[in-house]
């Protein structure tokens, strides 16, 4: 490659085509404070709003995001501000985003756009000191099986496609303009504390531990319902099944006599009969959202011990509030 | 005018105790918009959407550019562009309505113009201006109303004046400067990371009381009782209790007997972070200014 320092930014951008994988989401701290702001004000509503940016090879920059209505992205092409959509940003509570709307949503924008995110934000934990910030993206491999709706089990097992594998969580990198930074600087001298410590320190962790669990115990409901849908397929499969075999002997048994009777023997297959028919197979989709979303409750109570000590044992779990004081 | 002895020179409005306190988002904003200014702008202006707070205090929440031309003499904003923008803020915020204006830069001949614009929009408006230019040498950031000079019922002149602008940041306080403060953080702190920089950070605040209390003792500092006391409380406000109490009550409540070695030796790990939570934060809450 002689030429590259002559390549021109057009040629780089063409041979950018080649699509490398999106590695790195870089979001700029003025896109957290909007999205922050915008959550916060409305929690405990969910809200959604535009992500704008640029593509760069394995670098998705967010720099800049307004809320929806839609007509604001047109306004801010007249300020110079990146009017390329790359995706959007939605708020969560105790992070209960696994669904299928989400799912539906990450379809529709992949359709216009190549690359997109979904960043997602939980203004509930923002007064725990922390920055509750998930940049998210659908595996390929699930994108194609969605696209073609076919979640039964021997298509999963085919794809070796398990409930882990349907999100993908890429890693966030946060810039701040020179400007910004050197302005933060002088107006916020370096205290020894700030907000964000003390919120961390609070040790009332005790609400958030609770409805962590009330959300794990609803997804378990949910997700003893499913099985309930697929012992019951299963139950019809066998029982459909058994009726063929009975319905097939009984045909053979028949087609004998007719043999010895010198007849034309009968089929051995009748479409018509209902209980050839083939019970559809529940999709496995829910389910696996609701994995999703217990493995992410299990995930935030798993986080908590440093405020609030979770001693589970067999059988029964116990949980221990803060040592009063 | 011996025949009107009442006319008096007075500024109207009287700057009363007016002040303006503004949000983080704003000033990010604003420096993204001028970074982001056409080629041969000189500064930036914009409007500024928030609320008047009851006591009168103006809440500068949040901000647009308006992009505008500017000659020696005159001044050109686009208005249509700032009708659409507020229109599509307000349909997402309608509480967020315009308090004034932003410039980047320092209060010049124009300013008296665009600010005759938005006091049509809103009475008294507040006028913003960030150095973006850094010409003073720091960071200023500075919130003027307009008051108008008159003799009587005649308007002579009108003066931008300064008013008190508060920037405590407490929303960028919550999200952490760890992140908003550098160019470039390669990766968002993680909730057991958040706690650990927070935990060192109170180590050293206590290693720093420490060793005040050691150079009082030692006669290296001259005491001052007002902090003195401010100790005192803090440690009287932790039960006194003999280590083997504590240790028992910390064993009893987390049933370490029942736990495998390895678990126990992270759960440790974990007692040993909460007693040092424990006795620290109510050395925070005692140093905190506000409680």
């Amino acid at each position: 490659m002689a030429n590259t320092a002559t390549r021109s930014f057009l040629q780089v951008a063409a041979t950018e085509e080649a699509t490398t994988p999106l590695r790195v989401v870089q979001i700029e701290g003025l896109v957290i404070l909007k999205i922050i702001k915008h959550c916060k004000e409305f929690s405990p509503a969910l809200v959604t709003g535009q992500l704008l940016g640029l593509d760069v090879g394995s670098v998705l920059e967010v720099t800049n995001c307004f809320p929806f209505p839609l007509e604001m992205m047109r306004c801010l092409r007249e300020v110079n501000v990146d009017n390329n959509t790359v995706g959007w940003y939605q708020s969560t509570l105790f992070g209960s985003f696994q669904t299928v709307e989400l799912i539906e949503t990450f379809m529709n924008y992949q359709e216009n756009i190549r690359r997109c995110v979904c960043i997602i934000y939980d203004p509930s934990r923002s007064n725990q000191g922390v920055l509750a910030l998930k940049a998210l993206k659908l595996s390929d491999s699930f994108m194609e099986l969605y696209r073609s709706n076919n979640f039964t089990g021997e298509k999963l097992r085919e794809k070796n496609l398990s409930w882990v594998d349907i999100f993908e969580e890429i890693p966030i990198k946060v810039s701040n303009s020179a400007l910004v930074s050197a302005f933060m600087t002088e107006l916020e001298a370096d205290t020894p504390v700030s907000q964000c410590d003390y919120d961390r320190l609070q040790l009332s962790t005790s609400p958030f531990l609770e409805r962590n669990v009330e959300f794990l115990i609803e997804c378990m409901d949910d997700l003893s319902m499913e099985q309930q849908k697929f012992q019951f397929y299963y139950r019809n499969l066998s029982r459909q099944q058994a009726q063929q075999q009975a319905w097939l002997q009984k045909r053979r048994a028949e087609n004998m006599a007719r043999k010895n009777a010198g007849e034309e023997p009968l089929p051995e297959e009748d479409p018509s009969n209902p209980i050839f028919k083939p019970i559809p197979e529940p999709s496995r989709l829910d389910s696996f959202l609701i994995t999703n979303q217990i493995a992410n409750y299990c995930n935030q109570i798993n986080g908590i011990p440093d405020q609030a000590i979770i001693v589970a044992q067999p059988g029964k779990m116990e949980f221990f509030g803060p040592v009063g004081l | 005018m011996g025949s009107n002895e009442q006319t008096v020179l007075q500024f109207v409005p009287s700057p009363a105790s007016v002040s303006a306190r503004v949000h983080p988002l704003v000033i990010f904003n604003i420096c993204d918009c001028y970074v982001r200014r056409p080629d041969q702008a000189e500064r930036v202006i914009g409007t500024l959407l928030g609320s008047v707070l009851p006591d009168g205090t103006v809440d500068i929440r949040n901000s647009y550019a308006v992009p505008h031309n500017e000659s020696s003499d005159q001044v050109a904003l686009d208005i249509d562009y700032h009708h659409n923008m507020l229109s599509s803020h307000q349909k997402v915020n309608p509480k967020e309505v315009i308090v004034g204006w932003f410039s980047t830069g320092r209060v010049t001949g124009g300013s008296a113009l665009i600010h005759e614009f938005y006091s049509r929009e809103v009475s008294n408006p507040v006028h913003l201006t960030v150095d973006t230019e850094f010409r003073s040498g720091n960071a200023a950031i500075k919130a003027f109303v307009s008051v108008s000079l008159s003799l009587g019922d005649l308007q002579l002149a009108a003066q931008f004046q300064e008013i008190p602008l508060d920037l405590r940041m407490v929303e960028a306080e919550q999200i952490g400067f760890d992140v908003l403060k550098p160019t470039n953080v390669d990766k968002l702190p993680s909730d057991l990371e958040g706690m650990e920089a927070s935990m060192e950070r109170l180590l050293a605040l206590i290693d720093d009381v420490y060793k005040y209390v050691d150079d009082v003792v030692e006669g290296r500092v001259a005491p001052d009782n007002k902090i003195g006391r401010f100790i005192s409380n803090t440690v009287a406000s932790l039960p006194k209790l003999s280590p083997y109490a504590f240790d028992k009550l910390m064993n009893d409540s987390l049933q370490l007997g029942d736990l495998k070695p390895s678990k126990k030796k992270y759960k440790l790990i974990e007692i040993r972070k909460r007693t040092t939570i424990l006795e620290t934060t109510y050395f925070l809450y005692l140093l905190h200014p506000t409680s």
